[in-house]
């Protein structure tokens, strides 16, 4: 029999004759601490290799080390933990606890709780929970939903508003939102525990009535109780800092923190200078709009000898404020004044705007249940329980069966549980006793156990015939949010080179109407409709040519005069092209092609 | 059912009377009617007179963008395909490319494409024959010296390979074993001895070299099969058929007892040089439905047989794209708007070409109504005449 290659970190680095015995010690003297506990030994027998581990970068996890069917966590090593007398390193220390890479877990036999345990098993998991990251962790009752809303709520779970650190009022991110009256989740997860969630949460638990409601909520919108958001619920506040320096220029010129005066070239509007102080800096707690400057700042003039109509060389310096983003308002809620590690003067300012939920923001569930707002309704015709609970929000229950996110329905189950008790609920996945210990609770508290409630119409009083169900459940407002995307242009700014509209909200653009769209209108044989999108409201441009030679005659705007630079006085004709046609034809031109236009009556 | 001429000819009449231009399925259908319903003659008129209306109502009008709408109509399901490429299905041994790869290697007119199959189907009196359907199968399929071997050994210390073959697989494959033999002979005859059926091969250089060489090519020998047709696979569905990996057509359909009918290949290039130009249209059509369908996506055939006409229109098989159709466009602007457009406005300058503004592409290009649809018609006047009346009024 041939000897079995070992590599360390890839390398080949020699052979041994007894590849079983040989891994068997090495993991020993690992957990004997002999050798670091971070090196990792796997043994292929396919291959008759060894892999020995030890570098940085692979992902590990720990497990409870198993011997002849018994862990070797003892109640002893619990008893010692909770009494502080040993931490989690004495665990590894004492060889109890491992942690395995992705190759080493390829030779043990890891039993998922102490229930499957038989001699055979290699390891036993701490939790199978454990196998659950941050993102997907937070899910309460994840073993209860289908994989793809997990991996969907793991997705999102980062985009919620939360209390993204604590301080927040300190600091000068470029965007930041806020939310503003963060709640710890009711059904919490012990990977909530151990990542410390509930220091930084991500939103808050509604009372949810799920029912279709005049049509308002189709198609996963939402509807939220007016009462509700006016009391704070879901507010957020979203802060950006604008900055500026009074740079230094090579020839002893500086920029200047000043309010502009009216001879500055690019000079705006006074109006848009109003919130200056003297220093040409905001003062706090202005309300800004967009346009409005926060930083008036002049800039020296970039060439030197700039000649005015007198013959002088004045020094025109040129306007370079910091103004407030296209589209955006608020409030200056700091002003910073620093130095650059040049030693200049540096300003920062934070503007900060309130967001009250509005038609189109989105919000989530746990659960990969995302929706955008489609009614806002006053509480008194929101319906109603018996007890006169009034629910923040109305979700459609078509939302629930083809997705099958029964985690969200157990949740909801639960947080009510939890509410009428008055303690959170744990729902880590994987723990099969929790649901009825809910149903229990609820019954304890005259509820039916499956959550559901007679419900009143708040218009009219009458009693829904239906029973609704409703319960409590954690929901986060995700930053997606209408005010940040809302747009529409009629006319507005074109670009320099083209003619053509702009493109993006931020420069005021035109929606791009693109090739399949034009396609589309070929295919309807809209001619007109098509010539007057991409054309009349695009980049029209009235050409005049020389019916001569064919190419693009000039017009001299002072004599009034129209001629060809080739042909000279002879008859011109003005023609309606777009304007990348015209440009098409110069760069012909540049190219020594020679394009020319052979002009008819219109038919 | 037969219908009877005369009365086929009298629908024909009327038709003619009432200005109908029935395609001739419509004729057999209406007389088909006429027949079964028992109709009258007034009633046959009205008959007539209505489907008329019918058919010139369902006909496509002057100025249809046909062409949009069908690489709309095509193109929209594409895209759904593209998610489940990559898909193999069909015979169950054989590979067949399918899904979106197989619609482009139809639309680009690939002269090679990457999976040829044929389906070989059978004349009435031998297609529940077994026994001749299997013998055949045997005769196209292509068989290496290696499928009949018994045994084989490179003897490296006398610098020889001996071979024995299988005279029962010989039996099972229904080959004769002289033929073969001969078969071997004719490219190994100085290295060659022959005992029976025991081969034995001395290499005339002496080395390992030259030995393994020959080895490997007395194993690849073929003996038996038809050029460029590799695996076959005997099916029973409702008869026999015979799916070949590989495809000759022309080679096929001499064989005798083979339906020249039905049998078919998915290379189409290889039909159009064995059955013609027309042939190819309808194998484009064929293909591109199928490949379609296999997706679980209808769309309507009078699309894809536009894009058919379109490729065989000139009277060979061209490609839709660069090197096809779009490559081949009157317009100047409209080439160089596609593709390749420094080459194409170079060569028209060089040329000194005029693009006459008559296509889509050109008009949007300068900003003009488009010749379709709204923009296809105009006013036409004759000035004198109603100069003329209005004055004697």
């Amino acid at each position: 029999m041939s000897k079995a290659k070992i590599y360390i970190n890839g390398e080949l680095i020699g052979t041994c004759d007894d590849p079983i015995d040989f891994v068997g010690e090495m993991r020993e003297k690992r957990r004997s601490g002999e050798v670091s506990e971070e090196m990792n030994i796997t043994y292929y027998e396919e291959t008759d290799e060894i892999y020995i581990f030890n570098d940085p970068g692979r992902a590990r996890r720990p497990l409870i080390i198993v011997k002849d069917g018994a862990p070797l966590l003892e109640e002893t090593h619990m008893e010692d933990i909770s009494k502080g007398k040993i931490k989690w390193d004495d665990l590894i220390k004492l060889g109890v606890v491992e942690y395995l890479d992705a190759e080493e877990e390829e030779n043990s036999y890891i039993a998922m709780g102490l229930n499957y345990l038989n001699e055979d098993h290699t390891h036993l998991e701490i939790d199978p929970s454990t196998m659950l990251g941050i993102c997907a962790g937070i899910i309460p009752f994840s073993d209860h939903n289908s994989s793809p809303r997990n991996t969907m709520e793991a997705g999102m779970t980062k985009q919620a508003l939360g209390l993204y650190v604590s301080n927040y009022a300190l600091r000068t991110d470029t965007r930041a939102h806020l939310l503003h009256h963060p709640q710890t989740p009711l059904v919490k997860t012990r990977i909530i525990d151990a990542t410390n969630y509930d220091e930084r949460p991500s939103g808050q638990n509604f009372v949810v009535a799920v029912m279709s409601f005049e049509g308002y909520n189709m198609e996963d919108s939402l509807i939220l109780n007016k009462s509700s958001l006016e009391r704070g619920m879901s507010r957020s506040s979203f802060f950006r800092s604008y900055e500026a320096a009074e740079r230094r220029y090579p020839g002893g010129q500086e920029d200047k923190f000043e309010i502009p005066e009216k001879g500055v070239r690019g000079y705006r509007s006074e109006e848009a200078y109003r919130h200056l102080d003297e220093d040409g800096i905001v003062n706090p707690e202005s309300y800004v709009e967009s346009g409005d400057v926060l930083i008036g700042k002049t800039s020296p003039p970039r060439f030197l000898e700039e000649i005015d109509e007198f013959g002088s060389v004045a020094e025109r310096r040129r306007e370079t404020s910091v103004t407030v983003r296209h589209g955006e308002k608020g409030v200056v809620d700091a002003v910073l004044l620093t130095e650059t590690v040049e030693g200049s003067k540096l300003a920062k300012i934070r503007v900060r705007d309130t967001r009250q939920p509005e038609f189109g923001d989105k919000f989530a569930s746990r659960h990969g249940q995302k929706g955008v707002v489609g009614l806002i309704l006053s509480q008194e015709d929101v319906p109603f329980t018996e007890n006169g609970v009034v629910p923040d929000l109305i979700v459609n229950p078509h939302a629930i069966p083809s997705r099958m996110s029964v985690g969200q329905v157990i949740e909801m189950v639960a947080g009510k549980a939890g509410c009428m008790e008055g303690h959170r609920i744990d729902g880590t996945p994987f723990n099969d006793d929790m649901e009825q210990i809910t149903k229990d609770a609820l019954i304890a508290n005259g509820f039916e156990s499956a959550g559901c409630e007679s419900l009143y119409n708040g218009m009219n009083g009458e009693r829904i015939e239906a029973e609704i169900f409703v319960g409590v459940a954690y929901y986060q407002k995700l930053h997606h949010m209408t005010t940040d995307k809302v747009y529409a242009r009629s006319r507005g700014p074109v670009q320099v080179l083209t003619r053509q509209p702009t493109e993006g909200r931020a420069r005021e653009g035109g929606l791009r109407f693109g090739e399949m769209e034009r396609d589309c209108l070929i295919a309807h044989g809209a001619a007109l409709a098509l010539k007057e999108r991409l054309l009349d409201e695009s980049d029209k441009y009235e050409a005049i040519i020389c019916g001569d030679c064919g190419m693009i005659s000039v017009y001299d705007k002072i004599r009034d005069k129209k001629y060809c630079p080739i042909c000279g006085d002879v008859d011109s004709y003005p023609v309606e092209i777009s304007y990348a046609f015209k440009l098409l034809l110069d760069e012909l031109k540049s190219l020594c092609i020679f394009p020319k236009l052979v002009l008819e009556d219109k038919a | 059912m037969e219908i009877d001429k005369k009365i086929i000819d009298k629908v024909e009449k009327i038709a003619k009377k009432k200005k109908a231009d029935f395609p001739e399925s419509y004729i057999h259908d209406i007389a088909d009617a006429y027949v079964r319903r028992e109709l009258t003659d007034s009633e046959l008129e009205t008959l007539i007179v209505r489907v008329r209306k019918a058919y010139e109502r369902a006909r496509v009008e002057a100025g249809e963008a046909v062409g949009t709408v069908a690489a709309q109509s095509v193109g929209e399901p594409g895209t759904q395909m593209t998610m489940r490429t990559f898909h193999y299905a069909g015979v169950a041994e054989l590979n067949v490319t399918l899904g979106l790869p197989r619609l482009i290697e139809i639309v680009d007119a690939r002269k090679k494409i990457s999976t040829p199959t044929m389906a070989i189907y059978f004349e009435d009196d031998t297609k529940e024959d077994e026994e001749f359907v299997k013998k055949l199968a045997n005769y196209i399929g292509k068989s290496t010296v290696n499928d009949i071997l018994k045994d084989f050994y490179i003897n490296y210390a006398e610098m020889k390979v001996e071979a024995v073959i299988d005279e029962e697989k010989i039996k099972d494959k229904r080959l004769d074993l002289s033929e073969i033999i001969a078969n071997i002979e004719k490219p190994f005859k100085k290295v060659v001895t022959i005992d029976g059926s025991k081969l034995t091969f001395e290499p005339a250089k002496q080395s390992l070299r030259e030995l393994r060489l020959i080895a490997d090519k007395v194993r690849d020998l073929q003996i038996s099969g038809i050029k460029n047709i590799g695996k076959v696979i005997i099916r029973k569905e409702d008869e026999w058929i015979i799916h070949t990996e590989g495809s000759n057509l022309g080679d096929i359909l001499k064989i005798d007892g083979v339906d020249k009918a039905r049998t078919t290949t998915n290379d189409i290039h290889e039909i159009e040089t064995v059955l013609g130009i027309e042939a190819a249209r309808n194998a484009i059509m064929n293909e591109a439905l199928r490949t379609l369908e296999e997706q679980g996506l209808s769309v309507d055939v009078r699309h894809i047989m536009l894009v058919a006409d379109m490729m065989t229109s000139e009277g060979v098989v061209k490609s839709i794209g660069r090197h096809g159709i779009s490559g081949e466009k009157s317009s100047v602007l409209a080439r160089a708007a596609f593709e390749e457009t420094g080459k194409h406005l170079l060569n028209a300058s060089i040329r000194g070409e005029v693009d006459k503004l008559t296509g889509i592409i050109e008009n949007i290009i300068i900003g003009q109504p488009i010749p379709l649809g709204t923009g296809s018609v105009g006013v036409m006047m004759k000035p004198s005449k109603t100069k003329a009346k209005t004055k004697t009024k």
